[in-house]
């Protein structure tokens, strides 16, 4: 009996990997075994009624901790995806999991630790801001009725929408209604946050609060999956980058490897790309590759003069020299076959 | 606090939510408005006209000067054709499409709320919502028949005379019989709210299905048919107002209620347990 309890105690000690979103002033009570992707999928896809493939096998890894931006242009399979996550949806094929328990099997007891914003704000019209909450908390069977009051004041402190509080949702602003949908999402402490184009409708200012709040929860140690159309969000808040094309994932990585892709590269125009990249690799450049009409490399941190120098002393025949670094547009652009909007 | 605590199995909480989100809203109200109105009018009306003579107008009607109870169940005969079936479906048709149709249903979901949970919920509260709406036509017609043509002994359809206390007894049974069958109606209601985001057509759909069975069971030619339509043992509430009461039709009412009840709750279910939530 005493090992039992102790070996218990021990998991409990291990589990603390996964910290909670917690409304002000919590502790971090009881966590879930720790993994290490908070939502995997493996061949997952769904083909709509009359043929349609909306999502085609896709293998999402959002590891715990992450701000997983999951970038696409509209219509190319974000919410499907999100929708198929949450059990909303069923997927045609392939399977998924979240906070490392398989969906839907367990959703029951998972999806009360994740906190979702599924294409837009809905709620009842007539209601108040705070009625929403309330009915959605009611409906919760794990929220504790003696701190609704608490919670539902806190959530919408949390996204400025106190003042509001009475105020029936069908006056809410677009602004104000994307708000209520994200503390909607704050009722209760999460592990992990789907948060489906959370800044859409907001103005500038709105817009830079709503990423300051991904970031602080992010902070906090809640794995975040961000689907959106704009690049910029996933710049400034994203940790990985998961980008959607007619419903394949076409690239996922962590945005510091994708980063890596838009190092400045030195390109040699050249009728001897044979000499040129002898050359370049004397010099100790990385990635030397050969062109349609010379060689490339990445050019590090080495002076493009010295580069210059060097080639003219082999005897190098340079018809061109350039120093150039695509940036995240240009790779998404090269992934997708389609610009992104950057405006935001 | 935390949520990994255990989840309270039985909490009223949500149907209670269920509740207020359906008599606290507007068009509610308005509709029980409309409900309160008819024993308020044929009450005004008989007091200012006179009682029309036997056979004339709605059943009970010429017995509402005798005695004040018959207005409840004057109202009551009087809305049973469409008021109340349209009271039944204007609820039971938003249960599902309402919230589909607002897309909270997605929310709803994603708390968790389990589906067949939501469905629980969402025909514990259309039940109750039909019961209040049966006692409230009741008890308006009675307060307001007791006050303009008093109380005293009642006159039953059999001939026996009975005190007050026997006839409000009588009432109460009708309401309760009333209820069983307007429930069955709730079952179609929740099943057609599970097929279409559009809570309007939810509810046009199942008032048009009370009305043409109404039609159907009028059409002497179709008698073999009458047994197995929805809305046929519902005019058998008369036998409660007999003495001794005549339980036959109630008891083929109250089984053809509950197997209406049990055929379209499962219905919804089998329908709504796995479907794509796209709203």
């Amino acid at each position: 009996m005493g090992t039992g309890v102790t070996a218990r105690a021990a998991t409990g000690a291990m589990r603390g990997r996964a910290p909670e979103v917690l409304p002000a002033g919590q502790a971090v009570a009881d966590s879930p075994p720790s993994t290490d992707l908070a939502v995997a999928s493996n061949g997952l896809t769904k083909r709509f009624r009359g043929g349609q493939v909306a999502v085609d096998r896709i293998d999402l890894a959002v590891p715990t901790g992450s701000v997983y931006g999951f970038l696409g242009p509209n219509g190319s399979g974000k919410t499907t995806t999100i929708r198929m996550l949450l059990g909303l949806i069923r997927p045609t094929a392939g399977t998924h999991s979240l906070l490392g328990r398989p969906i839907p099997a367990h959703a029951a007891e998972v999806l009360p630790r994740v906190g979702s914003l599924v294409e837009g704000p809905a709620f009842h019209p007539y209601l108040s801001g705070w009625d929403n909450l309330r009915r959605l908390d009611a409906a919760d069977r794990h929220a504790d009725p003696a701190t609704a009051k608490a919670r539902i004041g806190a959530a919408l402190e949390r996204v400025g929408l106190t003042a509001a509080a009475a105020k029936r949702y069908r006056h809410y602003s677009l602004g104000m209604r994307q708000r209520l949908g994200i503390s909607a999402a704050l009722l209760q402490p999460r592990q992990l946050l789907v948060l489906d184009e959370p800044t859409n409708g907001l103005d500038p200012q709105g817009t830079r609060e709503v990423r300051a709040l991904v970031a602080e929860l992010a902070a906090t140690g809640v794995t975040v999956l961000l689907s959106t159309h704009l690049l910029a969000e996933v710049e400034q808040i994203c940790s990985h980058v998961g980008v959607m094309h007619r419903g394949r994932l076409v690239a996922q990585s962590s945005l510091a490897e994708l980063r890596a892709g838009t190092a400045p590269r030195v390109h040699v125009r050249t009728a001897e790309p044979t000499t040129a990249e002898r050359t370049l690799t004397r010099l100790g450049l990385g990635e030397v590759a050969s062109e349609i009409d010379g060689v490339s490399a990445l050019i590090g941190a080495a002076d493009p003069t010295d580069v210059v120098a060097a080639l003219v002393y082999d005897a190098v025949p340079v018809r061109g020299f350039g120093v150039q670094a695509p940036d995240l547009e240009d790779v998404f652009v090269g992934l997708t076959g389609e610009g992104f909007d950057v405006s935001g | 606090m935390s949520v990994a605590e255990r989840p309270q199995i039985l909490s009223t909480r949500m149907l209670r939510s269920e509740l207020r989100l359906i008599f606290g809203r507007h068009r509610n109200i308005a509709g029980m408005g409309v409900l309160a109105s008819v024993p308020i009018i044929i009450a005004v009306a008989i007091a200012i006209a006179g009682t029309p003579g036997p056979g004339e107008g709605p059943t009970f009607l010429s017995q509402v000067t005798s005695n004040g109870l018959f207005v409840g169940l004057a109202a009551l005969g009087a809305e049973l054709p469409l008021f109340l079936p349209l009271a039944v479906a204007a609820i039971s048709g938003d249960a599902v499409a309402g919230e589909a149709n607002l897309g909270t249903l997605r929310y709803l979901l994603a708390i968790p709320v389990h589906r067949t949970r939501l469905l629980v919920v969402k025909y514990a509260a259309i039940l109750i919502f039909t019961v209040t709406a049966v006692l409230f036509v009741a008890a308006v017609g009675v307060v307001i028949g007791l006050i303009l043509f008093g109380g005293g002994p009642a006159t039953l359809l059999s001939g026996t005379q009975v005190g007050t206390a026997q006839g409000l007894w009588r009432l109460l049974l009708v309401c309760g019989y009333l209820s069983v069958c307007l429930a069955a109606f709730g079952a179609i209601g929740l099943f057609v709210s599970t097929l279409t985001e559009q809570p309007i057509g939810a509810t046009i759909a199942v008032v048009g299905l009370a009305v043409i069975s109404q039609i159907l069971d009028a059409i002497a030619a179709l008698s073999p048919i009458h047994r197995f339509l929805p809305t046929h043992y519902w005019l058998a509430f008369g036998d409660l107002l007999r003495d001794p009461i005549s339980t036959d039709l109630i008891t083929t009412g109250i089984l053809s209620a509950t197997a209406y009840t049990v055929i379209f709750w499962t219905a919804a279910w089998a329908r709504f347990a796995g479907k794509d939530v796209t709203s």
